[in-house]
């Protein structure tokens, strides 16, 4: 298993690196700079500034340099943020970005897999059909949508809760939901197929026989072998959710990684878009060895080779 | 008579009843015919599709949609990008002052049944085109995807071996670059050929659709077919064990025939399946995009486009996101229940 790990590691580092290489050329090939943007920049001023970020050497000894610097954990200077490293607005901004996510997760696993199981568990049955009701429709809105409308309802017209920014605790519930929302109902949707497929198992009825109470054959049994398609979608979730969803941020105006990332996207900031996209690769690369290792507690007949 | 008695009651006679040989006549062949018709893949599917009440009732209501967005702009009295002067911003059903001296002075005008927008424009209208344009890019996105997607997993899958891990690698690298990232710029490198290409004879649709449209295409056609070839590659593994596969190689199909004739016309219920339910996930992504100012151009309008335009009017124009949201909202679970039900009717390990 430990081999096996680490072979799956080491593959991650070549993703990793593949990652890095190709957004390095794709981004530099494309025509336009970070210092075309600017208004009345001297031709002088520009020639200044590109060999300040070493942008006036030959494009692969750039690239060299900037592996140099990866393999050293440093991401750079930005370009469009003075004076501050790329390291240093991740490390500001992602804290923010991962508390959203990191309870958006919570909540649709919270949510997802009991409603899921119940589905599964009255199959046919009214709280089967409602569940399935709602879990088909929350798959049919996208965030952008589900959250312009809370913010209508919520803020806009009931003026319960704060419509911009982090501040306070309730402030937090919009940008939570209306990014659980489409996992919440999906995880519904696919814990109740795997747990519907767990049942009609014959170990499941073998439990039955030999006494094992409800609760027990519940959670020892069918959950856990259930469970093993939600944990294979939720792996690379965690990454994406972590790392800051654009558009919750805009309309809720938080200031998140994911903002950031589509910032520096349209400015141009060639360390941040680097900085951003190699640190969202990583993690989903982490995530997805995780997910390997926990199938392997979950479902022990799970060899790793 | 009384002879063929006689010859049953010995047992161990062995003259033969001459009527048993005498040819079937009509009649008793007719009993002899399997009373069903057999029944193909295809029927079994339809005939359990059509059991299932929400699947034909998303059909209808896809059906409807297309009806809406592809053949009623075409008799509206209104065009979407017709700007009428003086009736600016109106609420649903109301008209403007110039409009009602027209109707006063006898003159029939089409209400503005949701509106007007800032410019004069009728919303109705720009709501329909909008769901054309998601549609058209649904469509198209989807079997663009359903093209590269089946071809590259099925390769991937057949070979096996280094050609699959070489194939799968590059599949996980697009699955690992954030997609944000190659659409806006891929864009903007577009932008200046895809100008150019348009001028010559024979392009110039590209002009009417607008060159985002066609770089968000080639957007879907470069990373969104990675899911399509994980799961055909996933299926074409497990179809390449049987032994007609081995069978048709003994016989000296070519790798290129296996694929194409016994394989991928295997899978086709997956096929079907993953291409509807790629669909919404398309139009998903388009809205997404014209959200975020990255889809199509203006004038043309997208549900996404009017969904991110109302939202600045949000307080005192709430309708004018409504409308296209529920138009998304309609779309994608149309086309969702459609799929769930036709993997019900074509998956054959959902046979129950």
């Amino acid at each position: 298993m430990a081999k096996y790990i680490v072979k799956r590691i080491l593959m991650g580092f070549l993703t990793a690196f593949l990652v890095a290489t190709l957004t390095f050329f794709i981004m530099n090939l494309v025509p336009g700079g970070p210092f075309l943007s600017e208004k009345a920049i001297t031709p002088q001023a520009q020639a200044a500034m590109e060999a300040k970020f070493g942008m006036d050497k030959p494009l692969f000894q750039q690239y060299l340099t900037y592996m140099g610097d990866l393999v050293h954990g440093n991401l750079g200077m930005s370009i469009k943020k003075r004076g501050r490293t790329v390291n240093q607005i991740i490390a500001e901004k992602f804290p923010t970005s991962a508390r959203l996510g990191g309870l958006a997760i919570l909540f649709a696993l919270g949510v997802g897999v009991p409603l899921g199981s119940i589905a599964a568990f009255r199959r046919g049955k009214l709280a089967d059909n409602i569940i399935i009701v709602f879990a088909t429709a929350g798959i049919a809105i996208p965030s952008f949508l589900s959250s312009t409308l809370l913010m209508y309802i919520f803020s806009v017209k009931l003026k319960l809760l704060p419509s911009l920014g982090l501040k306070t605790a309730a402030s937090y519930i919009m940008p939570v939901f209306a990014l659980a929302l489409y996992p919440a109902s999906y995880i519904s949707r696919l814990m109740r197929s795997s747990m519907l497929d767990v049942i009609g198992q014959d170990y499941m009825r073998t439990a039955k026989a030999k006494g094992v109470s409800t609760f027990k054959s519940i959670f020892k049994h069918a959950l856990r072998n259930a469970i093993l398609p939600v944990v294979t979608y939720v792996g690379p979730l965690v990454a994406y959710l972590m790392t800051g969803s654009f558009i919750i941020e805009k309309i809720f105006t938080i200031p998140g990684l994911g903002h950031e990332f589509v910032g520096a996207i349209t400015s141009r900031d060639y360390p941040m878009i680097m900085g951003t996209t190699i640190f969202l690769a990583v993690f989903v690369i982490i995530m997805n060895v995780i997910v390997d290792i926990v199938y392997a507690f979950i479902d022990p007949r799970i060899k790793l080779k | 008579m009384e002879n063929t008695d006689k010859m049953k009651n010995n047992i161990l006679s062995m003259q033969l009843d001459v009527d048993d040989f005498v040819p079937a006549s009509a009649d008793e062949k007719e009993s002899l015919v399997v009373m069903r018709e057999s029944v193909s893949f295809w029927k079994d599917g339809f005939r359990r599709l059509r059991r299932n009440k929400i699947a034909m009732a998303a059909l209808v209501l896809v059906i409807a949609i297309m009806l809406l967005s592809f053949i009623v702009p075409l008799f509206y009295p209104y065009k979407y990008e017709q700007q009428t002067k003086g009736s600016e911003r109106l609420g649903p059903m109301q008209y403007s002052s110039k409009e009602l001296e027209r109707i006063e002075a006898g003159e029939k005008v089409f209400p503005h049944i949701l509106g007007t927008d800032q410019n004069g424009r009728d919303y109705a209208i720009r709501v329909l085109v909008g769901s054309r344009v998601s549609m058209t890019v649904g469509l198209v996105a989807s079997a663009l995807i359903l093209l590269i997607g089946s071809i590259y997993g099925a390769i991937a899958g057949y070979f096996g071996g280094k050609v699959d891990m070489v194939m799968m690698r590059i599949v996980d690298i697009l699955y690992t670059v954030p997609d944000v990232l190659i659409i806006i710029l891929l864009a903007q490198v577009l932008e200046y050929p895809l100008q150019r290409l348009s001028r010559v004879p024979g392009f110039s649709w590209i002009t009417t659709m607008g060159p985002n449209m066609v770089s968000m295409f080639i957007v879907f056609a470069l990373l969104y077919w990675v899911g399509m070839a994980r799961i055909v590659r996933g299926q074409i593994m497990v179809l390449k064990q049987n032994e007609y596969v081995t069978a048709a190689r003994a016989l000296g199909a070519t790798n290129g025939r296996i694929i194409r004739k016994h394989l991928i016309t295997n899978c086709i219920g997956t096929l079907i399946v993953t291409t509807t339910l790629q669909i919404p996930s398309s139009i998903f992504t388009e809205s997404f995009l014209s959200f975020l100012g990255l889809g199509v151009q203006a004038p043309m309008p997208s549900l996404g486009s009017l969904a991110s335009a109302a939202l600045n009017g949000l307080q005192t124009f709430p309708e004018k996101l409504f409308a296209p949201a529920f138009m998304i909202f309609i779309i994608i679970l149309s086309f969702n229940l459609l799929g769930d039900g036709l993997r019900d009717a074509f998956d054959p390990k959902m046979k129950r």
